[in-house]
């Protein structure tokens, strides 16, 4: 064998391993039946995709899109502008890229742990609302698709923020100078040079952001109150207290398929002849 | 004429760099006026200050009469050519072209588009991204994203520096008779002297963030002020104060009757060039000159012994 092939094989024995075995034991979990304690049985049948076009999942499945697909429009909302700051900043752009990253040197479950401290009635907020007087009840921060919403965003928005800065940090400045030569004011010379130049890292942050928010369990989970109930909660109920594997088996074949197949449809949009 | 841009003891510095000391300009409207000199003569940092990009540290940008130091580039009626051109990679040629005259909310934008194609020569490759275009025509996309605006001033960063020397002579060319179609005052910052000579009606010397003179391109070539100017410009073999260029010289067999202007000396090489011949001659003094002479004209041999003179008339006097 080549070195070659060598040097690629323990990614290939990671990725059998690690990706490829699991990824067929739930593909033919999700065609059997539960067994009477739990487990797995047969027959294998399509049953478990059947029961996917109940209205209760459905609405599950929309609901856990809404919220991805909103929790990515903020994200890029949030991000574009401070990617744009960081990456024209005269100075000190290792501080702020340091900051972006700064989250990451704590575990994403404190992290979420400590929204709770700061979103519940007795919480930081709510306390010190009612101190300054502004508020006499403590606003419903907590256990809402708020709560959700804003727990996605901020643990997936350094995703977003470093893709875009990536792209704007290799954009021309001339081309901004041009821009206002021509006489483009800051803000179109944002909209009709920046933004569509640094549409690469948008791309990239929007599937980073998009693809773990449409399967995120733990937010929902512990900031949702179990009232937020997304198609990542529902796998990991179907695997713990509700004991149906096969079920949990197929909505996550299900949920990978159409990402899947919305990736492949949006990337070849994508890569249509631009420059 | 009154000038249209005028430049009054304009300053720039940057922190531990004084790009540009001081210098005072008056460009006339409607001529062609060049900025030649080195790299890090100040010459870019004045198109700079000119367009907006920077702020003056002192002295005044006036543009048709009005103090517009304060002004940003987009509320200025100037309008910059750039070295790599700054095409928007994004958009057709078409779509750059019409870039400055959607944020004026101009009139008959489609009209003036197609004539400024036009005016370049570039009718056909309207829809082409910058990408799908030759170095050239990528040229040609940035002056008619520009003249279509019709700037008071069209500033011009180098703008030959990235075409291969064929293009790069026939562009010259072109961008003379370009701007006396158009009209508009054309500043182009340069550090090749034949460029700056070929097209201009007139040039600045620039050295060190001084103006070291302004005239003529023939003023500048055959009355240089300073032997920086003169050297610049081109070759000069200097004989105590007296600058003489090597397509002046003549070199004779036998020496010439007026001693004060003939030195004796050796062939010590000669360089061909094509279409003239290059003949370098070791004065008795020690020093190396170099006479330039047409190719029927230098039938000389390395040894020959050779008097170097001149007709004084083109002689540049320089203490």
């Amino acid at each position: 064998m080549k070195l070659r092939t060598w040097f690629l094989l323990p990614a290939w024995l990671c990725m059998a391993v690690l990706f490829a075995a699991p990824f067929l034991i739930v593909l033919s979990y999700s065609f059997l039946t539960r067994g009477s304690f739990g487990g797995i049985a047969l027959p294998w049948d399509f049953e478990n995709y059947q029961r996917l076009f109940d209205p209760l999942y459905l609405t599950i499945l929309g609901r856990s899109f809404v919220m991805a697909i909103a929790a990515t429009a903020l994200c890029l909302v949030l991000a574009f502008p401070a990617a744009l700051f960081i990456s024209r900043a005269p100075r000190h752009k290792n501080l702020y890229l340091q900051l972006v990253m700064l989250p990451f040197w704590t575990s994403f479950l404190v992290r979420t742990y400590a929204w709770i401290f700061l979103l519940r009635d007795t919480g930081l907020f709510n306390t010190a609302l009612q101190a300054l007087g502004i508020i006499h009840h403590p606003l419903p921060l907590l256990y809402n698709d708020g709560a959700v919403l804003l727990g996605l965003v901020y643990g997936y928005l350094p995703f977003m923020v470093l893709p875009i800065y990536a792209t704007l940090e290799r954009l021309d400045p001339a081309l901004v100078e041009a821009a206002a030569d021509l006489g483009a004011r800051p803000l179109t010379t944002v909209f009709r040079v920046v933004a569509p130049l640094s549409r690469p890292g948008i791309v990239a942050g929007s599937i980073l952001v998009f693809i773990p928010c449409l399967g995120a369990y733990l937010t929902p989970d512990l900031l949702g109150g179990g009232r937020t109930v997304l198609v990542g909660n529902l796998v990991q109920n179907q695997f713990t207290t509700a004991r149906d594997w096969p079920f949990g088996a197929a909505v996550s074949i299900a949920l990978m398929a159409i990402v899947t197949v919305l990736l492949v449809l949006f990337l070849r949009h994508e890569s249509e002849p631009l420059a | 004429m009154a000038p249209i841009l005028e430049l009054r003891s304009l300053v720039k510095h940057f922190p531990g760099h004084q790009a540009v000391r001081e210098i005072s300009l008056s460009i006339p409207q409607g001529s062609f006026f060049s900025l030649l000199g080195p790299s890090g003569c100040g010459k870019t940092t004045t198109l700079r200050l000119i367009a907006g990009f920077e702020e003056p540290t002192s002295g005044d940008v006036l543009l048709n009469g009005e103090i517009v130091n304060q002004r940003k580039p987009y509320e200025r009626n100037v309008s910059t050519v750039f070295q790599n051109y700054a095409l928007f990679p994004h958009l057709t040629a078409r779509g750059n072209v019409e870039f400055g005259l959607k944020r004026h909310r101009a009139a008959d934008i489609d009209r003036r588009v197609r004539e400024a194609l036009e005016l370049v020569g570039l009718t056909g490759k309207e829809s082409r991204r910058p990408a799908q275009l030759s170095g050239g025509e990528r040229q040609r996309v940035a002056l008619a994203r520009s003249l279509v605006l019709q700037p008071d001033v069209l500033l011009l960063d180098e703008p030959l520096a990235a075409l291969d020397p064929k293009l790069r002579k026939q562009m010259r060319i072109e961008l003379k008779a370009m701007q006396r179609r158009a009209g508009i005052t054309f500043l182009l910052v340069t550090h090749d002297q034949q460029e700056a000579l070929s097209m201009s009606d007139q040039l600045a010397v620039m050295n060190q963030g001084l103006v070291e003179q302004v005239g003529t391109p023939e003023d500048i070539y055959l009355r240089p002020r300073t032997r920086f100017v003169a050297g610049f410009l081109g070759a000069v073999n200097w004989i105590g104060s007296a600058g003489i260029r090597p397509e002046c010289v003549r070199l004779l067999r036998a020496p010439d009757p007026a001693p004060a202007r003939c030195f004796p000396g050796a062939v010590s090489g000669t360089v061909f060039l094509g279409d003239c011949v290059q003949v370098i001659v070791r004065l008795a003094g020690g020093e190396d000159v170099i006479a330039q002479l047409p190719r029927h004209d230098a039938n000389f041999q390395p040894g020959d012994a050779v008097h170097f003179t001149w007709n004084p008339a083109d002689e540049m006097n320089l203490p």
